[in-house]
């Protein structure tokens, strides 16, 4: 069986910080991870090939630095990495993106399960698994805390809802997207690093994958980003004490209106 | 290039590197003084171009193929959400802001409802400001299932064009959505905290955080129609019950092909400590590793208890296996947006920081002064929330007469 993991590079947020005279995100020296949902993902890609038997592939769309994140999901214990990367795909919103990784599964051809992270902590927008999943007309299951059953041909998984879970059945092939609770991701191994540093990464042009060129980067976008600022910071707040009865007094007394409303 | 999306006219570059500091991407660098950019990283977000003083850098214009008769698309729509045959109060937020939108371009605003025997629901969608209702009902739409509910809003968009189409942030929302959204063809911006009509070209404005709301960012979807968007829990207000009002209820005809299924839910099973929903809550308590054990949830429950709140937790006291990973706030868990945040014992690590700052007021109790989620709190108090909490409950059984 073959799991194809989409993964994506992000910059880790806990460096990033405003530059408070340009209002811009600092990126400089912000180091590039994978996005943390996705390492579910490669932890439950492997997890399956365990079980089941086959290969891991850990399929990326991004800048050429990002075959770090391919090279990092190796170590882990994925058995390969394709980068699909190009200046076309430049301006890609999630509707463009999810084409282009479609046309990329495409290209691989004998998948069984596409697993994602259930969103990236940059764009956090969750659209890009059901995304693929629709381009390719497979069913989903999103937000999976749990695999419960699995065989050759179908999967029962548990997806997170607000008020509780429900247990979902789907034939295969079909797409995934994990959420934090499904697993404890590995650490990387001493003979996975080894197999990272020499892996041969696969890398994909637009061209390769047969993109229809409407179809990708800002022209298959529907969506434009306008504007980008910096959100109003946060009034300075006010710093209540005291003795703690009288700090719960003071706090209770400020709060007054809000209880009552919320209670209402 | 150009076939590029953007490209800086190098006659015109000075040099000055403006565009360097403006780009929120990293993506522009200086190369023998005229500036490159790096399309990799660019998302042609246009931050260099306003920057820009010497009209250097272009964006490319779409092509007029792409574009289609907007003049067709009528009507905001609203995609109520429905469990248990109850409606979920994201619906009537959305409602609520449907109804000004609406209002602003002079159309109609239509709920769709879809659920098995729920057409004695239509009316409390109308008394929330909808002109119209289309109802979709059968008993394969009893409960969301991506499949037949992505398939027969497909058609209902196919079938009456709407201009703008709203949907709410939440799981059953973010998965259907995005299946809708890319066989329809059309824009979807994920988590909407604003919403708005451009007055020139009545596209809609749509904002949302990014970065775990480190910045902003308005998008609009100017050649597609229709324009669809989610929207976060609480941000927007919901839209007051007028009885009195009328609407129409249209029935939409639903051949066999469109319910059936490739997936099939085996069973479902509330959670029993998710008494209130984290991201419904108007009030949500909130602990950290700071209550040092476990069982001193419990002093945080009581103060929950008395005010009908949620409980969250930072992931420090998920990830100690305190509490369920359904009740973590922040970045890998959720995104809430209450009336009230009391954060217990939280230090407030970005990642906190980035599900909860929204809130209306928070307020911080943590024994670190130099605790970063002072940084964000309206009332902060540095001390010790197991001494402070119960004193507060008791204050709130006498406001709340609880």
């Amino acid at each position: 069986m073959h799991f194809v993991v989409c993964i994506k590079q992000v910059p880790d947020t806990h460096d990033v910080r405003i530059n408070p005279e340009t209002n811009t995100l600092m990126r400089e020296g912000v180091e590039s991870i994978i996005n943390p949902f996705d390492m579910y993902a490669i932890e439950e890609a492997i997890r399956l090939r365990e079980r089941l038997g086959g290969t891991v592939t850990a399929l990326t769309m991004g800048p050429p630095q990002a075959e770090a994140a391919l090279r990092e999901a190796i170590a882990m214990g994925v058995n390969q990495g394709i980068l699909v990367s190009d200046r076309a795909f430049a301006g890609s919103d999630t509707w463009a993106t999810s084409y282009t990784l479609s046309k990329a599964l495409e290209k691989i051809g004998d998948y069984s399960i596409i697993l994602f992270g259930k969103q990236a902590s940059d764009g956090d927008t969750a659209q890009v698994g059901p995304g693929v999943a629709t381009h390719l007309d497979l069913p989903q299951i999103t937000y999976v805390r749990k695999v419960e059953e699995v065989d050759a041909s179908r999967i029962v998984a548990e997806r997170l809802l607000e008020t509780g879970f429900e247990s979902i059945e789907s034939p295969l092939p079909c797409v995934l997207t994990v959420v934090k609770e499904i697993n404890e991701p590995r650490l990387p191994s001493l003979k996975g690093k080894m197999a990272a540093r020499k892996a041969e990464i696969v890398k994909w042009t637009a061209a390769d994958i047969g993109g229809d060129p409407e179809k990708l980067g800002l022209n298959g976008s529907p969506t434009k980003v306008v504007k980008i600022f910096t959100p109003p910071p946060r009034e300075g707040g006010e710093m209540i004490e005291g003795e703690p009865d009288e700090i719960a007094r003071k706090l209770a007394g400020k709060l007054k209106d809000i209880l009552i409303e919320a209670a209402s | 290039m150009a076939n590029d999306p953007i490209t800086v006219i190098e006659e015109k570059c000075v040099g000055c590197k403006q565009c360097v500091k403006a780009c929120p991407f990293d993506a522009i660098e200086m190369q023998d003084r005229v500036a490159r950019i790096d399309l990799t990283k660019c998302t042609v977000c246009g931050s260099c171009v306003e920057t820009c003083k010497f009209d250097a850098i272009e964006i490319a214009q779409r092509e007029e193929s792409s574009k289609i008769d907007h003049a067709r698309f009528k009507g905001v729509w609203v995609l109520a959400e429905q469990f248990d045959g109850h409606i979920e109060s994201i619906t009537y937020e959305l409602l609520g802001e449907g109804r000004k939108l609406a209002d602003d371009l002079g159309m109609e605003l239509c709920a769709v409802l879809l659920g098995s025997d729920i057409g004695g629901r239509t009316q409390e969608l109308i008394a929330r400001g909808a002109d119209k209702v289309y109802l979709a009902d059968a008993p394969e739409l009893a409960y969301f299932s991506d499949e037949p509910y992505a398939k027969v809003i497909i058609k209902m968009i196919k079938d009456y064009a709407p201009n703008i189409v709203l949907c709410g942030a939440t799981t059953v929302g973010r998965s259907l959505i995005s299946r809708v959204a890319v066989s329809v063809n059309a824009g979807l911006t994920a988590d909407c905290t604003g919403l708005a009509i451009d007055p020139e070209t009545r596209n809609l404005l749509q904002t949302r955080p990014a970065f775990g709301g480190n910045i902003m960012a308005t998008i609009v979807t100017p050649d597609h129609r229709p324009q669809m968007s989610t929207v976060r829990h609480k941000v927007m207000k919901e839209a007051e019950v007028d009885a009195s009002r009328t609407g129409e209820v249209i029935k939409v005809e639903l051949t066999a092909d469109l319910l059936t299924s490739r997936t099939r839910r085996l069973r479902y099973v509330a959670e029993e400590t998710a008494t209130v929903n984290i991201a419904e809550a108007n009030i949500l308590v909130s602990g950290g590793r700071g209550l040092q054990k476990p069982e001193n949830f419990e002093v945080i429950a009581e103060l929950a208890k008395v005010l009908k709140a949620g409980i969250g937790a930072s992931r420090a006291a998920v990830d100690s296996n305190w509490v369920p990973y359904s009740h973590q706030v922040g970045q890998t868990g959720k995104t809430v947006c209450p009336k009230l945040y009391i954060a217990c014992g939280i230090s407030g690590q970005i990642q906190h920081l980035a599900g909860m700052s929204s809130a209306e007021t928070i307020v911080a109790i943590n024994r670190d002064p130099d605790a970063p989620i002072f940084s964000v709190a309206t009332y902060g108090i540095v001390g010790d929330a197991l001494e402070i909490i119960p004193k507060l409950t008791a204050e709130c059984r006498k406001i709340l007469g609880r």
